[in-house]
């Protein structure tokens, strides 16, 4: 089996959050009504360090919610293992909010659909907007991230994988 | 991690990381309970028949919504209008509901094991709604769900179950969760409902509250069927209360934060005072909510299991 | 016909004989019956006699002679069951006359005796009548029917006991519904002395057993099935030992499950009160917990007891406190066993098994294999009264032919009997019968 590759690294990452926070503020020309919610388990890490940088651009503290959507998966039967379900909680009223989702990997789109449907069970946000640390192609569904920190051609059976300091690892993005 | 069996027929069968599952699971649900819309897709298109050959309401109408909120299909038999009178058999009225296509039949019977003669016999995911004087395990992990959420923990707590333990399947499965996680159970109630036979489970039998309700944590009342009486289990309802119901001043012996549970439904007056069951300390309403979290998580891991 | 039955090893209480020898059958008869051990010693004493391994003739070959050698094989008595529901009349589709006798006969019996809970009840003589009739008609083997003692087994009045004995019954029980009312069973064992022909208790009382499906104890606690406690049937045991010393009746006990049971009878017995006792394979072959995971298969009543139980059963064999082993076999339909514990009706088809598990007593050094023919032929027949229990010349030819070290499986599909009821499927057993010979009639 071949080593890991690894694509980038902690201050790669940094640099490219930075640069999301800046875009997210652009697009919805600041705060107002922002909200992010991150896609357990890693959208839940970068949604945190996206609203640190925004509080540093900014000087404003926006809601980080975080979301499981294993309800809302359309793969309960096919997987070998049982997602474990994690915390969902969003520390605000989602009706009329301009929802950011974060995750670390944009792939085929059926989790960011199920993690739609999830968020409009919970409330009626004005719109809802994509940010991806990665987005690594081969969409299934018709997805596209309003803020990507780097595209990444891959092959369809190739494993993209973001790991973070949260989960007592180093940050980086390695493929194999 | 994965439960190991598609069906659940008791506490019994369970090891304590498939309660910390479920129970970890139910969590998630109970936060969809809180939602507006209450409702997840988790099952849509699977179906689930609700075989109950004894009546109930309350089991049945939390499984019935706990299976509409997973978007199953929900078909409701029961045994005055199934054809269990008409002398078919289990087995028989079993496999003309898997021809429907269930995919879970929650079964309530009279007859202890008739969930476990099921599940020999179908393909589909039987859940245990209670078998006579078997077990009833959606009730005891609804009811650790609640201790876990009212103290933090269920290990190393005092838990008095006071009534008829000998005919009581909520206790038996009780008896086999809280002795899996470490808790010192008390099994109060008068000779002829309490076996000494039970202490060999690690438990510890009382035949008097007030020692037996000393310092406990959590007391759960069961309810008194008044059938028993006739039966010489006991002399009268009144004697019974008198001895065995559950007051506020007997409470006192209880540890200052202990709650009390029922699994309902109340006979108010005989097990349980009226100013207990209402009383600030009863959490016997949060049992009901919790109930459908727990029965939505029992069902969410088993469709896990079948594929 | 003629059957000659070469270098077997003999086994024939009642007349002393254990020792490797032929036996030649003539027309349903035992014809000669001859001991090579003791050969030298006998022919100092007697003439010389034809010898039988040419069939009986001095000389040329005998056409109509089947020979069977016998060699490192046991030739026994044919077994009698004396604890045998053979479900006919009303309920053939658990079992016939024709599939239960075949049964008993692939399980090395020659003599079974039909349990009287059939439909109609054998608490008359035109039904004692019919099941006669129809065991000759179509039985492979021998059966002797066992009248109820009371009308309708309802324990409420006796019924027609001295017509059913002329007919031919040898026994007289309410086998499954003990008789509850102590003065009933007073003059049940009162009124059978007239005809010297014994009581089978079934002892239970069934206001403590009431409603029970397993033995009582933390097992049926977990189970949350309702036991039975040992004591339902040491209580009646009590209580009829105390009857048969009032009145001088043969009690014979049925079924003994529990070791209460045993210490009860051996004191009696010490005592010296005329009663007789059995057990059947199942209470010294396997517990209560063979019950586990609701097995209705193992649901018996009496139920299945404990460890300390079967040991005590077996000491009760050993001891001679129990005399007899029964099969009460009791076959059901499969459909009727595929139901809720509670709803499953109670019995073990056992017949073909209980040779074999009988022979397991043997194998631990219970019982040596006199013992055995005694407890399965010699006792009932002596307790009953049946001239059937013998290979003595001139006797009905029933003769079984036992491997004692044969291993095999049980397999319910393969049983004769309607009945599949068994808790020891799968189970190996060492022994079975190889040949029985039922009156002259070879069943292999």
């Amino acid at each position: 089996m071949p080593m890991p590759k690894e694509l980038l690294d902690k201050k790669d990452i940094d640099r490219m959050l930075a640069r999301m926070a800046h875009e997210i503020l652009e697009k919805n020309k600041g705060t107002k009504d922002l909200c992010l919610v991150g896609i357990q388990r890693g959208g839940v890490h970068l949604a945190k360090r996206l609203a640190g940088k925004i509080k540093g651009i900014e000087g404003a503290e926006i809601p980080v919610g975080s979301l499981d959507i294993a309800f809302y998966r359309d793969d309960l039967n096919i997987r070998k293992e049982q997602p474990q379900i994690r915390r969902t909680e969003v520390p605000c009223e989602i009706t009329d909010m301009k929802v950011v989702l974060v995750d670390d990997v944009l792939f085929t789109g059926r989790s960011i659909r199920a993690a739609m449907d999830a968020l409009m069970d919970m409330g009626r946000p004005s719109c809802i907007q994509l940010a991806v640390l990665i987005d690594r192609g081969h969409r299934e569904l018709p997805v596209k991230a309003d803020f990507a920190g780097k595209n990444i051609p891959t092959a369809i059976d190739e494993n993209v994988e973001v790991s973070l300091e949260e989960d007592g690892l180093e940050d980086k993005v390695t493929i194999e | 991690m994965k439960l190991s069996s598609k069906d659940l027929l008791g506490i019994k069968e369970l090891t304590k990381d498939e309660i910390i599952l479920i129970l970890d699971t139910a969590s998630g649900f109970k936060g969809v309970l809180k939602r507006n819309i209450k409702k997840v897709p988790a099952l849509r298109g699977k179906t689930a028949v609700n075989l109950f050959f004894e009546p109930s309401t309350r089991t049945r109408t939390s499984f019935e919504l706990a299976e509409k909120r997973l978007s199953l299909d929900v078909l409701n038999l029961s045994v005055t209008t199934s054809s269990v009178v008409k002398g078919e058999s289990l087995i028989d009225t079993a496999l003309n509901v898997q021809a429907l296509g269930a995919d879970f039949m929650v079964i309530r019977h009279s007859s202890s094991g008739a969930a476990h003669l099921l599940s020999k016999n179908v393909n589909a995911s039987v859940i245990n709604a209670g078998d006579g004087i078997n077990e009833h395990p959606t009730q005891a992990l609804l009811d650790a769900f609640t201790i876990k959420e009212k103290i933090g923990k269920i290990e190393g707590l005092k838990i008095a179950i006071v009534g008829d333990i000998l005919h009581s399947r909520v206790a038996k499965s009780n008896i086999y969760l809280l002795t899996k996680f470490g808790a010192e159970v008390r099994l109060i109630g008068p000779p002829t409902l309490v076996p000494q036979e039970l202490e060999k489970l690690g438990v510890k039998v009382f035949h008097d509250m007030d020692s037996g309700l000393d310092g406990v944590n959590v007391v759960m009342a069961l309810r008194i069927q008044m059938e028993r009486q006739g039966k010489g289990f006991f002399p009268s309802t009144l004697e019974y209360s008198k001895n065995w119901g559950l007051t506020s001043e007997r409470l006192f012996k209880a540890d200052k934060d202990a709650i009390v549970m029922h699994p309902g439904p109340i006979n108010r007056g005989v097990e349980v005072a009226s100013d207990v069951a209402d009383g600030p300390r009863s959490v016997i309403l949060e049992q009901v909510t919790n109930g459908l979290a727990v029965r939505m998580a029992v069902m969410y891991l088993l469709a896990g299991v079948r594929e | 016909m003629k059957i000659l039955i070469k270098n077997a090893h003999i086994i024939d209480p009642l007349q002393g004989i254990d020792g490797i020898g032929d036996i030649l059958v003539e027309e349903g008869k035992i014809k000669g019956i001859e001991q090579k051990s003791r050969r030298a010693e006998e022919q100092k004493k007697t003439p010389p006699q034809p010898p039988l391994d040419k069939g009986g003739i001095k000389r040329g070959v005998d056409s109509e002679l089947r020979t069977i050698d016998a060699t490192g094989l046991y030739v026994l008595p044919g077994l009698i069951d004396m604890h045998t529901h053979l479900r006919e009349p009303g309920y053939e589709y658990k079992e016939t006359i024709k599939t239960g006798t075949a049964a008993a006969v692939k399980g090395g019996f020659t003599t079974v005796c039909a349990m009287p809970n059939t439909n109609p009840v054998n608490d008359n003589s035109s039904v004692t009548d019919f099941i006669i009739r129809k065991a000759i008609q179509e039985g492979a083997c021998a059966v002797y029917p066992i009248g109820a003692i009371t009308k309708g087994q309802k324990g409420e009045e006796l019924a027609e006991m001295g017509i059913m004995y002329a007919e031919g019954c040898v026994a007289f029980s309410d086998d499954g519904n003990p008789v509850m009312n102590s003065l009933i069973m007073r003059r049940a064992l009162e009124y059978s002395r007239a005809f010297k022909v014994p009581i089978i208790s079934h002892c239970e009382d069934t206001n403590l057993s009431e409603g029970g499906v397993m033995n009582e104890g933390l097992l049926s606690l977990t189970l949350g099935l309702k036991g039975i406690p040992s004591e339902a049937e040491e209580i009646m045991i009590c209580r009829d030992l105390a009857l048969a010393e009032l009145t001088g009746g043969k009690l014979h006990i049925a079924h003994v499950s529990t070791e209460g049971s045993v210490r009860i009878i051996r004191e009696a017995k010490k005592r010296g009160i005329n009663i007789t006792a059995e057990t059947c394979p199942h209470y010294f072959s396997i517990t209560e917990n063979t019950v586990e995971g609701y097995n209705t298969n193992a649901k018996v009543n009496p139920p299945l007891r404990t460890q300390k139980d079967v040991d005590a059963i077996k000491q009760g064999l050993k001891d001679g406190t129990i005399d007899v082993i029964a099969t009460d076999h009791a076959p059901h339909h499969r459909d009727e066993k595929l139901r809720e514990f509670d709803h499953a009706p109670s019995g073990i088809s056992g017949l073909e098994t209980a040779l074999g598990l009988s022979l397991n007593l043997v194998h631990e050094d219970v019982l040596t294999m006199r013992q055995l023919v005694e407890k399965m032929a010699v006792n009932p027949a002596n307790i009953l009264g049946l001239n059937k229990e013998t290979l003595k010349v001139g006797s009905d030819a029933d003769v079984v032919i036992v491997d004692v070290n044969k291993e095999y499986k049980v397999e319910a599909e393969g049983f004769i009997s309607k009945g599949k009821n068994t808790p020891f499927e799968g189970l190996v057993l060492k022994g079975m019968p190889v040949i029985t010979i039922c009156k002259g009639k070879i069943y292999e």
